[in-house]
């Protein structure tokens, strides 16, 4: 059963072609990989399914419980309020906030109470922050940050901060996680560790996810699919052993010298 | 938890009873006279402007240059109705109209202005206010340049602390709820806020209006309690007044503005005996303490209990070194 | 219609200010993405030394001209040095808050000295007091003066920052500063030079509207200031083109509006204007959209 539906996604910047013709299609509870050489347009297709670039043409349709909607000309919070979540390739945290508040702050669209509730600190607001701390401490556990849910954000190491990322888009209750290059920066033994991890949150979190990644360890390790972006196309699509023995995929990592050789 | 929310919450009404108290006596016994009675009635109005704007520009990110834009709007109003029903009925309908009045402008001006960012935004807010000035200065229910003399004094310790003490109230438990920490998401990322399902627009927006409707309601004030306004008294420089005042305490720190609206309006009463250096003064420290403390008295940190003790401790520590 | 040509020349000759007073603008945004709010003031102190010039040293046109565009150079530089670079790595609001403290300390600072008064330039003598007529339209010495010298300055302008190495790496700087850098640029001389060449435009925009209106005050440069900014914003801040065609575009909108309309909302319009071209195109007319990279 699909969840996500790409059809012909095309984004021009004036006369780039940054994404062209781009189908997808991403079963329900299925870990995809992205990949393609640097400026491919991986980040790009990224933006244009979380909304942040409206597309040029093409369609992108999100499938749930028998819904349909059409996410192509809704704005980033809406696409995120319909169920997808992403992770972002240069950390974007709210770096000034403590770690307890980045995760709040995704909490916020499945909130009931209102202005009023919040001016006067009503019983309704202090039942439901103290739900959202324990949520959001429950979340913080699954990547061992809980004890440092009053540090600020820009304090954590690197690779925790990757993890907070992570955890930030859990808390917006996404039924598709979109993680951008989740494993940039960290070493074999953090990799690792990270693999397993998304392995992990998929199967507790019932979710579907798609990574843009260069580290073909973990890609080939844990996705079930893979399609690979170049100049903006789609040039394979296929299981990691496929797309291994591709040969378009090896001219597109190794440039034309692999042809001549 | 729910009782140290009660506890903490007993402490703050204790602390405000006690203040209006001790001020109320000390206005009765003559202590307070006439002029000082001026000088904290602005410091009123200060810490009303630069908390309500603080919430626009150090909360949420919002550069605005137009605050006194929404202030002459309360004042105007407030005046108007005054002027026909001089009673505190009258007073108290004034200034509500004046603060919703404000805040209908701050949603028609920021719908569409806040979509800019930083400069841009500060540039517009700054041309809104200075459409409204020449607005009043043409209208002819607002008399022109020549302004509107309210001829009752209806503003006085009590109204002013209600109001003043109600606006720092609620302005920060907003910032303490789910929908302030959205509108802080924003100034730290725009981008990462609506990613995870901030309307960032929205949120901007609220912003906007209920820094509009608290100016609105200082506006009322300084109109019901100085007698007299004209236009130019909301001119360019009154909202470089109530920005430096935010910036001076430091941007997101409501204490902050606080300590700085007491101190700046000290400083400007202190100054009034050369009055051709006051503003000479003024500038030269304003370029002072942004070159020697740009990120204000407090930064983004609250005056809090733990903050007192972490000090506390910091100063043992040190005389326990040297001793 | 011959009103309506009167109205243009008019529009002309005020444009020219704003376009002068808006090139600094353009320039110093550019470079260091700063409002400049000092910059009006500058205008208003070139406007008093070249007073100063020509009343107490009793100079003639030019060479007061010549030596309120060098003080006015120094006092940029001046400004510059003390008060902006310190805080280069600065939050915006920072130095924009300090930009508006150099401005209120420059206009009282000023005030101090010259008192608040109204100050009348002295009359005009010889060649500057003929008009020409041409059928009912009148052009004054004075307004042939502003828009020539105008002219003359623009085109050195260009000419600098096209032709020559530093106006070369004023472009480089304001394209990326860090590359600049790297490049071997020296971006705090070429910062500074960019004030040199805003400062001295705008100390030349003081005289100029000294001869044409007649009468100065320490106040004078809030206004054409805040307008000029306008003006730079409308042709798409950081562009010199822009800055130019905006302070026409701005002054003869000014002058229409006073002459067909009430004058008392001329200011009023600007502003409007301003928030018009923010809403609708915030890059300005010759300005690109430019996008966040995610």
């Amino acid at each position: 059963m699909p969840i996500l539906k790409v059809n012909k996604l095309t984004k021009a910047f004036g006369g780039l072609m940054a994404v062209s013709n781009v189908n997808l299609e991403l079963n329900q509870g299925e870990l995809v990989g992205l990949i393609g050489p640097n400026g491919a347009g991986k980040t790009t297709v990224f933006n244009l399914l979380t909304g942040i670039y409206v597309p040029t043409s093409g369609t992108i349709t999100l499938f749930q419980d028998n819904n349909q909607t059409q996410l192509q000309c809704l704005k980033p919070y809406t696409i995120c309020k319909a169920g997808v979540a992403r992770t972002f390739q240069n950390i974007r945290l709210f770096k000034d906030l403590t770690v307890l508040d980045n995760v709040r702050i995704a909490m916020h669209k499945n909130l009931d109470y209102g202005l009023f509730a919040s001016l006067f600190h009503t019983k309704a607001y202090s039942e439901e922050e103290n739900q959202l701390i324990e949520k959001s401490l429950e979340l913080l556990k699954i990547l061992k940050l809980h004890h440092k849910k009053d540090e600020l954000a820009r304090n954590l190491p690197y690779g925790e901060q990757r993890h907070l990322e992570i955890v930030r888009a859990l808390a917006a209750n996404p039924s598709l996680l979109l993680l951008d290059e989740p494993a940039a920066g960290m070493n074999p033994a953090e990799t690792a560790n990270l693999t397993e991890m998304i392995g992990w949150i998929r199967k507790n979190f019932n979710l579907t996810i798609l990574l843009i990644e260069h580290d073909m360890s973990l890609v080939m390790k844990i996705c079930e699919r893979i399609y690979v972006l170049d100049y903006g196309m789609v040039i394979a699509e296929g299981t990691p052993s496929e797309i291994k023995a591709n040969k378009r995929v090896i001219e597109a990592y190794l440039g034309e010298e692999v042809n001549h050789a | 938890m729910q009782k140290l929310l009660g506890s903490n919450f007993l402490k703050k009404a204790i602390f405000l009873a006690a203040t209006f108290g001790l001020v109320q006596l000390l206005i009765v016994t003559g202590v307070i006279n006439p002029f000082i009675m001026d000088t904290l009635t602005t410091i009123c109005i200060n810490i009303i402007l630069a908390v309500s704007l603080n919430l626009i520009t150090g909360f949420t990110g919002q550069f605005s240059l137009g605050h006194a834009g929404f202030m002459s709007i309360g004042a105007y109003t407030c005046t108007i109705i005054t002027l026909r029903v001089p009673t505190t009925l009258g007073f108290i309908t004034g200034l509500l109209a004046g603060a919703i009045l404000a805040a209908l402008v701050g949603a028609v001006v920021g719908l569409p202005t806040l979509r800019l960012r930083g400069d841009y935004l500060a540039i517009a807010t700054l041309g809104m206010a200075e459409i409204i000035r020449i607005i009043f200065l043409n209208l002819d229910i607002t008399n022109g340049a020549a302004g509107l003399f309210n001829n009752n004094q209806y503003v006085n310790w009590f109204w002013l602390f209600l109001f003043t003490a109600g606006t720092v109230v609620l302005i920060s438990n907003f910032i303490k709820s789910s929908h302030g920490r959205a509108c802080i998401s924003i100034r730290e990322d725009e981008i990462a806020a609506e990613a995870v399902g901030i309307n960032s627009t929205k949120y901007k927006v609220t912003a906007f209006v209920m820094g509009a409707f608290f100016a609105g309601i200082a506006g009322s004030m300084h109109s019901s309690y100085f007698y007299f306004i004209k236009p130019d008294l909301f001119g360019f420089l009154k909202s470089i007044n109530i920005l430096v005042i935010v910036v001076f305490g430091g941007l997101g720190s409501i204490s902050g503005s606080i300590i700085a609206a007491i101190l700046l309006a000290l400083i400007s009463t202190s100054l009034q005996s050369i009055p051709e250096l006051q503003m000479v003064i003024y500038a030269a420290m304003l370029i002072t303490i942004m070159l020697f403390r740009p990120q204000g008295l407090m930064g983004s940190k609250e005056l809090s209990l733990s903050l007192f003790k972490k000090w506390s401790s910091l100063i043992h520590r040190k005389n326990g070194g040297e001793a | 219609m011959e009103q309506f040509f009167q109205q243009i020349i008019n529009g002309i000759s005020l444009g020219s200010i704003y376009a002068l007073i808006a090139l600094g603008y353009t320039m110093v945004y550019g470079i260091i993405k700063l409002i400049n709010f000092a910059h009006g003031d500058v205008y208003m102190v070139g406007a008093y030394i070249g007073y100063f010039c020509m009343t107490s040293f009793h100079m003639g046109f030019l060479p007061s001209l010549f030596i309120a565009m060098t003080f006015c150079v120094i006092l940029g530089v001046a400004i510059e040095k003390i008060a902006y670079k310190p805080l280069r790595n600065a939050t915006r609001i920072a130095v924009l808050i300090t930009a508006i403290g150099v401005s209120l300390f420059i206009e009282y600072g000023t005030m101090f000295f010259v008192k608040a008064d109204v100050r009348s330039y002295p009359p005009l003598t010889g060649l500057l007091v003929k008009s020409f007529k041409l059928g009912d339209i009148v052009i004054t010495m004075q307004q042939l003066l502003i828009v020539g010298i105008t002219v003359i300055l623009m085109v050195l302008l260009q000419f600098i920052v096209k032709r020559t190495r530093i106006g070369k790496a004023m472009r480089a700087v304001s394209l990326d500063k860090e590359a600049a850098e790297l490049m071997g640029i020296n971006v705090n001389t070429t910062i500074s030079f960019t004030f040199v060449l805003g400062s001295a435009l705008a100390g030349a925009a003081g005289v100029l509207v000294g001869i044409y209106y007649n009468s100065i005050n320490p106040l004078m440069g809030i206004m054409p200031g805040l307008k000029a900014f306008v003006a730079a914003v409308f042709g798409g801040i950081g562009i010199i083109p822009g800055a130019m065609i905006g302070g026409y575009f701005i002054g003869t909108l000014e002058v229409m509006v006073s002459g067909y309309g009430n004058s008392m909302f001329r200011d009023a319009v600007v502003f409007a204007v301003l928030i018009l071209i923010l809403i609708v195109k915030p890059s300005g007319l010759l300005g690109k959209e430019t996008r966040e990279k995610v």
